[in-house]
């Protein structure tokens, strides 16, 4: 198997593991948030519950998360799963387990804003929503996009772990193709593949970060 | 007019912020309201636009109850009261002309507000109120590039965009050196006599107190002991506010 051949493998591998990536960072971005506010919440059940979400989140590791969101509704409650399950069980895996992260990071941004932001919209008549959506969202995002850039090249690693229950995506292929041509190469390329990613990824979240920080 | 009947706060843990307070105001009068850290001169401000709530009596701010407000209601009720804080509380790291043109995010719909669109009158009406504080020609920097006298001025532009018949301020020269501190007492006097716009400030500075308002409201442990013209402010009245305390009298 020629270089070339092993690239273009590794790079239908590269497809799925950036469409794990996206999915996940499309939804978990927003659903982090949700998590953050009910973190935040008064009310005692919300609070507790989202609590125990995030600790077990961040307490157990993700691919245990990935077998028990794939295996578990068939062990469980003996659901008959159809095979295109396996991708959806590696999306919801995924989203669930960053969500948390991103809603811890959403939460200190949140709390590190001085109460006098809340109050100074007050008196200009604000209303709640108003005062979060307009004011205090858009300087936690600044605030926070340096911790958000950590866990999203984190996330581009991650994705490799969706081998565990034998989803497609790139380093499946590379560790499939380096036993089958008993070579290292595959793994090199996914490698370089891997770095290439989180160097866009990097630059891209520079870029996102500068255009926030105008004026100066 | 703002009247305050027989108002009193007390605190869940039984601490009582303000006891008894009587207080006539009317249409654009310059007030001190002076006394020690502690004795009550936040609370009383704040009750007034009603950021505190009061526990009894009767506040009526132009004959409306603003006990009775919520809501919507309250928030209208606001709009008309401006505040100016120790800290400034702007939104640093935006323009100084889009600090500003929060005031008017209230009366927005949502969609202009949530794209940041503003009408070609309310940017002008920014400006405008830049320019009633002077610092027109820093409209478009940073706010954390400009000193502390120049946010405290984006403060109060903030205020006049929303067209306010009060403005309350607190401590607002507290963090700002003593020329610096002058010049925004001037502003505020330029304000209350060009627009007729009530003021009330609270203020550890007593020289500058009663150099530049009419009145002196003197506040100790939540009760007012001195209550009248700042040229009738003796050694005796100033003594009777600030008895018992350690602290700085001027």
């Amino acid at each position: 198997m020629s270089l070339i051949q092993i690239v273009g493998e590794l790079l239908k591998g590269l497809g799925v593991s950036v469409e794990i990536f996206f999915l996940t960072l499309v939804f978990s971005l927003p659903l982090g948030l949700v998590v953050a506010l009910g973190r935040m919440s008064k009310n005692k059940g919300i609070n507790t519950l989202t609590k125990i979400y995030i600790s077990i989140m961040r307490g157990t590791p993700l691919m245990l998360q990935l077998f028990v969101v794939y295996y578990g509704p068939y062990y469980l409650f003996h659901m008959k799963l159809s095979p295109t399950y396996r991708n959806s069980a590696v999306y919801i895996g995924f989203i669930i387990n960053y969500a948390a992260y991103f809603a811890e990071i959403y939460r200190s941004g949140i709390q590190s804003m001085p109460v006098g932001q809340y109050e100074a919209a007050e008196i200009l008549g604000y209303s709640r929503s108003q005062c979060f959506l307009r004011i205090i969202l858009p300087q936690v995002i600044k605030r926070i996009l340096p911790s958000i850039t950590n866990e999203v090249i984190t996330l581009v690693k991650d994705t490799s772990l969706a081998f565990s229950i034998s989803v497609m995506e790139m380093f499946t292929k590379a560790k499939a193709l380096s036993s089958s041509q008993t070579s290292m190469t595959p793994l090199i390329v996914a490698g370089i593949f891997y770095y290439v990613f989180n160097f866009v990824v990097a630059i891209a979240m520079e870029r996102v970060e500068k255009s926030m920080d105008y004026y100066k | 007019m703002i009247k305050f009947e027989n108002v009193g706060k007390k605190y869940p843990n039984g601490y009582e912020g303000l006891k008894n307070v009587n207080l006539d105001i009317e249409q654009g009068e310059f007030i001190a309201i002076i006394g020690l850290s502690g004795a009550g001169k936040s609370t009383l401000i704040r009750t007034i636009n009603r950021m505190h709530d009061i526990t009894s009596g009767d506040l009526t701010v132009d004959d409306v109850n603003v006990m009775s407000l919520s809501g919507k209601a309250l928030r209208r009720f606001r709009r008309k009261i401006g505040m100016i804080f120790q800290s400034f509380n702007l939104i640093t790291r935006t323009t100084v002309i889009k600090n500003v043109l929060t005031a008017f995010v209230p009366d927005m719909p949502w969609y202009r507000s949530t794209f940041g669109i503003y009408t070609k009158e309310e940017k002008l009406k920014a400006l405008e109120a830049l320019d009633k504080v002077g610092i027109l020609d820093k409209a478009f920097f940073r706010a954390d590039q400009l000193s502390g006298g120049q946010q405290q001025r984006v403060a109060l532009a903030r205020t006049l965009a929303q067209n306010p018949q009060i403005i309350l301020a607190d401590e607002p020269v507290a963090s700002l050196d003593p020329v610096t501190a002058k010049q925004v007492m001037d502003d505020f006097k330029r304000i209350n006599k060009t627009m007729n716009i009530t003021i009330l400030i609270n203020i550890h500075h007593v020289d500058l107190a009663l150099q530049y308002c009419t009145r002196v409201i003197g506040i100790r442990a939540g009760e007012i002991v001195y209550d009248g013209p700042a040229s009738a402010v003796n050694d005796d009245v100033l003594k009777q506010i600030y008895q018992g305390g350690q602290e700085e009298t001027a």
